[in-house]
């Protein structure tokens, strides 16, 4: 067996980086970058880790897959601690409606783990894209539009910009009225030349967005609108007891991170847009970037045990499963892997616990393979379920988004369902994403209904053809001597991900810049931006 | 692309521009060697295709260009493809001209010089113009010439305001879209047919921009587009005869020297002869095609052909609201006993036609006699010493005896409700649903475009309700919502000012109440008869504008003393106004005075306290006729007579305005421009003028 593992040469590093997910990516192009010699491995076959994009198959095989087993090498040995993983994933249900036509293209699926999951055209994900050049790896897809649920289960558009209020068909006069006079309220906070007397009052920045948001008078819709289709807000703002407010300072943030993405790039008019080929393409692109700056990997490496030194317990390197021992000072390990609390810290070097609001402890996700869109005639797009929407006493929101092939996800007729959903345990999470999925196809029946009055009709085929749903747990990440990423987290972006890679890898290298100094050089030739997607070029 | 600051060059920049002029002084050379030999040849092109790649704004190498192509067309004329060849590789000197500077009129001129031979292709146009209009959407250049492509191609209309729509939709405020829309609109509409259709569309479009005005109050692109919308609105109604001197109906009395009704047979130095009396007519909008064939006078003294009808309007275009015709009494045998019957009819016969293009809303009729006053019982000869005095104590607020003077006919029932039909349901439902729409807004959001459309809807919705403006419901409003935006929008105040004081007349002459409380008699003229000639006293009143004349055509004497006054627009209605005091009033200029000259009856005009001669720019002049413009109103030529030393070149405004004029009697004095120079400038141009500031001339 230990035939089958390459040696590696050398054997000591400024840095070992355990798993290929989009914070372990990060750290490693910008220590890399930094000059420091770093090796990354991965236990699985394929880069990406909890991120990344699979066929169905190896998606279900990577949900189920627990543990891996010690190495038997890791005996009595004092100076090593064994290092176990644990189940990020629990309460896996996979059920596969149509597993003919899903063999037949099985191998036309990347299925992301961490979905669903997007980028803000003005985020921090996009910004360290760009300043490590790694946008000539990727390509894009703009997400075509978004959708709210309002009252009675209906879809509506959500009016995000100036000029979709404009052409909105839903809301009346006085709401766009209403809506854009919100909107200027925020532009006019958010000008730097404005003076103070038209800015939000600092009273108001401190007080729930909820609250703000009726102190000027929005009526309930629009609010809804704001917080959790445009805010993202996940928990129900509206309910004394949400454990998790969010401030009118905060909201207004992420309305700022919303506008600024509108339009910044000509080939995508709304704000999000999506990797071509799956969320897995991220990481990989980090990677080959890090690669270029002699960063050395090594997939399908499994990490056995932990080097200890004998004498204080420190950390000093680690046992492969091929039984070779390296040597780095530092260590990064990805959220799997459990490891023994005083093999990480000596006493003068306390844990720092990245952490962002993790109230929940888990989140549901979901993943359906369907045969038709939700709208028609457009393939990529959002709906938000936010709380109420679904049942009277749903408090969490439900993100659901629809890509469909020309991300290159899937093949052609079909299209890919990724739903999400805070919860505390998995009852909570599977009714949530339950609820939500039997929303979606009753609305499909009734559309389907509506546009064929067949009565005698032939059993359609089932919409949904395979469905996997499944309660990740959240980790945030630690800082130690070794230091450990955050899980995929609950969020539509990678806004906090990318904060996290961050404050990791600057308590690790505190004299290190995480992005390079010199930007990318500016493309010159601007005529070879493909027509509908391609390398982000800024507008 | 619009709002940049100007930057000042730094010392690099200043080096490259100089490197790159010196280069475009040799380039600059060589082609008008080159040009001046007329050298054709490859490399005398390459050299223009240079100069023209660095310096688009060279006319000259665009017309050496034409030149060439027509040489080299003319060499390849057998070979169709060469001359094809020939023409393509214009639009590409044309399109990286473009590239340089897209605003280059030479390059824009030339592409369309080069696709109106019709050698080229124009499917790639539009490519070229999307690309040029993502970079500006408000390059005019680009919209201009996106018309030119567009009736190139036979595009439709209807695809043309498809595309005017995404861009819309795109960003509300590419007024230059919204514009484009409108020209495409009114193409629209003159090919359907009136009524409904026309109706349909100007609906569907209040519904669209609807969206814009709620969405972003404080942009102006789409209320500019609502204004236009209301404008089209009003003009697709037919218009209307508002009013006529003499009113149907009237009985004239004619005095023995030829004075008119009860009024001016009393200073007879003050009043004209009247042996030419006007005909005039008042319409709603501006109409043309008023002629003798169009208009029928019937009389057994007169035929319409005698007639020559002429607009007052001041600027010289074949529409105006008011026109006039002067009736040559002179030959008739005029009795007490035997009144004259003079019939008018209008709109029997097609010609008459609204700007839209609207013939009249239905056919006209006026009636009235004109008769010889009974003999009178004081003599009413010539008194040489009569001056009219504008004096408090002259005029006598005496009902009874005013009940007379103004025609009855103008608030009659009967007229109104003949004339309810004039403007439909859909106009008075459109303007009701867009100012409920408008009054919504403005509840949520205070916003001072709106108010003033609200105004504008409002005034425009009485008028349709009340086309002789008897019923205005919504003045009191109106006026409220003006003192409003003189508060909140000060740098307009003018205009709403003005606005407001057009509301006010309008308020005044509204009834004949209201109106008779402005009557007067005046007193002054000790040689008249028992009753003292009419008199309207306007005065004081803080009116910066006057209106509504459709209500006064039967005034003689007006007092508009003691006003805010800079304009007297509309004034030349009156024709048979005799004296007008016009002091204490803000006119800066002897142009502002231009109305004026259409009055021929005017004898005494008091213009004193003004500030006439305050600026030293006439900043009104490029508004009036001036010796430049070839207007047939100025008659004059330089090498007509004129008595010595008359100042033509320093007083040419004052000059046109009283050569026109057959004053008796001016006021001048409390102007700037009043010296002695000036006053001797008056006395040698206006030979009757006897008083001038209340002194006797010689």
């Amino acid at each position: 067996m230990t035939e089958a593992y390459p040696q590696i040469d050398p054997t000591t590093f400024d840095l070992i980086i355990v798993g290929t997910g989009l914070p372990e990516s990060l750290i490693a192009a910008a220590a890399s970058a930094a000059g420091k010699s770093v090796l990354h491995l991965d236990p699985n076959p394929f880069y990406g880790s909890h991120f990344a994009s699979l066929g169905p198959d190896e998606l279900s095989a990577f949900l189920s897959s627990s543990s891996f087993p010690p190495s038997s090498s890791s005996g009595e040995d004092p100076a090593t601690v064994s290092l176990t993983t644990r189940p990020l994933y629990s309460n896996v249900e996979i059920s596969s409606l149509a597993p003919e036509t899903l063999e037949e293209h099985a191998r036309k699926f990347n299925l992301d783990v961490a979905g669903p999951r997007v980028l803000f055209c003005a985020d921090r994900a996009i910004d360290a894209i760009l300043k490590w050049s790694t946008n000539h790896y990727l390509e894009f897809k703009a997400i075509d539009a978004n959708f709210i649920c309002v009252e009675n289960g209906k879809l509506m558009r959500v009016p995000d910009s100036r000029s979709a209020i404009f052409k909105d068909k839903n809301l009346s006069l006085i709401e766009k009225n209403q809506l854009m006079k919100f909107l200027k309220i925020v532009q006019r906070h958010l000008d730097p030349d404005e003076d103070a007397s038209s800015k939000v009052s600092q009273e108001d920045l401190e007080s729930p967005f909820a609250e703000f948001l009726a102190k000027i008078k929005l009526p309930p819709k629009i609010k809804s609108i704001i917080m959790y289709s445009i805010a993202m807000a996940d928990h129900d703002q509206d309910v004394e007891a949400c454990k998790n407010i969010l401030k009118t300072k905060d909201g207004i943030d992420r309305l700022a991170l919303f506008q600024s993405s509108v339009g910044r790039f000509p080939n995508s008019p709304g704000a999000l847009i999506y990797p071509s080929y799956g969320q897995g393409e991220l990481p990989q692109a980090f990677c080959r970037r890090a690669a270029v700056k002699r960063c050395l990997y090594v997939l399908r490496m499994p990490v056995v045990a932990l080097l200890i030194d004998e004498e204080n317990g420190q950390y000093r390197g680690i046992r492969l499963a091929s039984g070779q021992d390296l040597f780095s000072p530092k260590l990064i390990l990805d959220p799997s892997f459990v490891f023994p609390s005083q093999a990480g810290s000596s006493p003068e070097e306390p844990v720092h616990v990245f952490s962002e609001k993790a109230v929940e402890a888990k989140v549901a996700r979901g993943i359906c393979i369907t045969r038709s869109s939700l709208k028609p005639d457009i393939s990529n797009l959002l709906v938000v379920y936010p709380p109420r929407s679904l049942y009277p006493e749903q408090d969490i929101t439900v993100r659901v988004l629809q890509l469909g092939s020309t991300s290159a996800i899937c093949p052609p007729g079909m299209f890919v369902l990724y739903l999400s959903a805070l919860c505390n345990d998995a009852t909570q999470g599977k009714k949530l994403l339950n609820t939500a999925i039997s929303a979606i196809e009753v609305s499909q029946i009734s559309e389907r209904n509506a546009g064929v009055k067949n009565e005698d009709a032939e059993v359609e085929p089932p919409f949904i053809i395979w469905k996997a749903i499944f309660i990740q747990e959240l980790s945030a990440g630690k800082y130690g001597s070794i230091c450990s990423t955050p899980s995929p987290d609950g969020n539509l972006n990678y806004h906090d991900l990318v904060d996290a890679a961050e404050k990791l890898f600057h308590a690790t290298y505190p004299d290190e810049a995480f992005f390079p100094e010199t930007a990318s050089p500016e493309n010159a030739d601007e005529d070879n931006c493909p027509e509908d997607d391609g390398p982000l070029e800024e507008a | 692309m619009h709002g940049r600051p100007r930057m000042a060059p730094n010392p690099e920049d200043a080096a490259a521009s100089a490197a790159k002029s010196q280069k475009l002084r040799s380039l600059q050379s060589q082609f008008l060697s080159f040009h001046h030999s007329r050298t054709y040849t490859k490399e005398a092109l390459e050299i223009s295709a240079k100069l023209l790649e660095i310096n688009p704004e060279n006319y000259t190498a665009w017309n050496y260009r034409k030149l060439a192509v027509e040489h080299c067309v003319k060499e390849s004329e057998s070979d169709p493809s060469s001359v094809k060849s020939i023409f393509d590789k214009e639009l590409k000197v044309v399109e990286s001209a473009l590239r340089q500077n897209f605003k280059s009129y030479g390059a824009w001129h030339h592409r369309k010089w080069v696709l109106s031979k019709g050698h080229s292709s124009i499917d790639e146009e539009l490519r070229l113009l999307d690309k040029l209009q993502k970079q500006d959407s408000r390059n005019f250049h680009a919209w201009n010439y996106r018309r030119f492509v567009a009736a190139l191609m036979n595009r439709s209309i209807e695809d043309e305001l498809k595309y005017t729509e995404n861009l819309i939709e795109n960003n509300f405020s590419n007024y230059s879209a919204w514009h484009n829309r409108s020209i495409l609109l009114s193409e629209l509409v003159k090919k359907k047919d009136q009524g409904s259709s026309t109706q349909d569309v100007l609906s569907e479009e209040y519904n669209f921009v609807r969206d814009a005005l709620f969405t972003d109050p404080d942009d102006q692109s789409a209320w500019f587009y609502h204004l236009w919308l209301l404008q089209q609105t009003i003009q697709s109604k037919a218009p209307l005869l508002v009013s006529s001197w003499p009113a149907n109906g009237a009985d004239l009395r004619v005095s023995g020297n030829g004075c008119l009704g009860g009024a001016s047979g009393l200073f007879s130095r003050l009043s004209s002869d009247l042996r030419r009396f006007p005909l005039v007519l008042f319409f709603n909008q501006n109409v043309e095609g008023i002629s003798s064939l169009t208009v029928t006078v019937e009389a057994s003294f007169i035929t319409s052909k005698d007639l020559t009808w002429k607009s007052l309007s001041p600027k010289t275009s074949r529409f105006g609201r008011v026109w006039v015709a002067y009736l040559d009494i002179s030959s008739v045998d005029l009795d007490y006993l035997n009144p004259q019957k003079v019939v008018v009819r209008l709109g029997h016969c097609p010609g008459i036609m609204s700007s839209s293009g609207l013939p009249l809303s239905k056919p006209f009729r006026l009636e009235y006699t004109i008769a010889a006053k009974p003999i009178e019982t004081k003599s009413s000869g010539r008194h040489e010493n009569e001056i009219f005095q504008w004096k408090e104590d002259d005029f006598h607020n005496s009902e009874g005896q005013l009940e007379e003077s103004i025609p009855r006919l103008l608030y009659t029932r009967a007229v109104e409700d003949n004339d309810e039909a004039a403007a439909s349901r859909w106009h008075i439902d459109t303007m009701t649903e867009e100012i409920n729409h408008v009054r919504v807004l403005l509840a949520s959001s205070d916003c001072k475009i709106g108010k003033l459309m609200l105004a504008r809807l409002l005034m425009a919705r009485d008028d349709m309700l009340s086309p002789y403006a008897n019923k205005m419901a919504h003045s009191e409003e109106v006026l409220e919502l003006y003192r409003d935006l003189i508060r909140l929008d000060p740098p307009h105040s003018h205009y709403y000012k003005d606005q407001s004081s057009l509301v006010l007349m309008q308020q005044l002459v509204s009834s004949r109440d209201s109106l008779l409380k402005h009557c007067f008699c005046y007193e002054g003229i000790k040689s008249s008869s028992i009753d003292g000639p009419v008199c309207l006293r306007l005065n004081n009143l803080s009116l910066s504008r006057v209106g509504s004349f459709e209500k006064l055509l039967w005034v003689h004497i007006l007092d508009l003393s003691d006003n805010e006054l800079h304009s007297i627009q509309g004034i030349e209605a009156l024709q048979l106004l005799s004296c007008l005091n016009l002091r204490s009033n803000k006119l800066t200029s002897f142009s502002a005075l231009e109305p004026l000259r259409s009055l021929k009856c005017l004898r005494a005009l008091n213009i004193s306290y003004n500030e006439i001669g305050s600026h030293p720019i006439d900043t009104c002049r490029y508004l009036v006729t001036s010796p430049l413009s070839h207007s047939a109103e100025i008659s004059w030529n330089r090498d007509e007579d004129l008595p010595d030393g008359v100042d033509v070149e320093n007083y040419w405004e004052a000059f046109l305005v009283f050569k026109d004029l057959d004053l008796v009697q001016l006021d001048i004095a409390g102007n700037p421009v009043a010296d002695e120079r000036f006053q001797s400038f008056l006395v040698k141009i206006t030979p009757e003028l006897t008083w001038l500031d209340g002194q006797k001339l010689h």
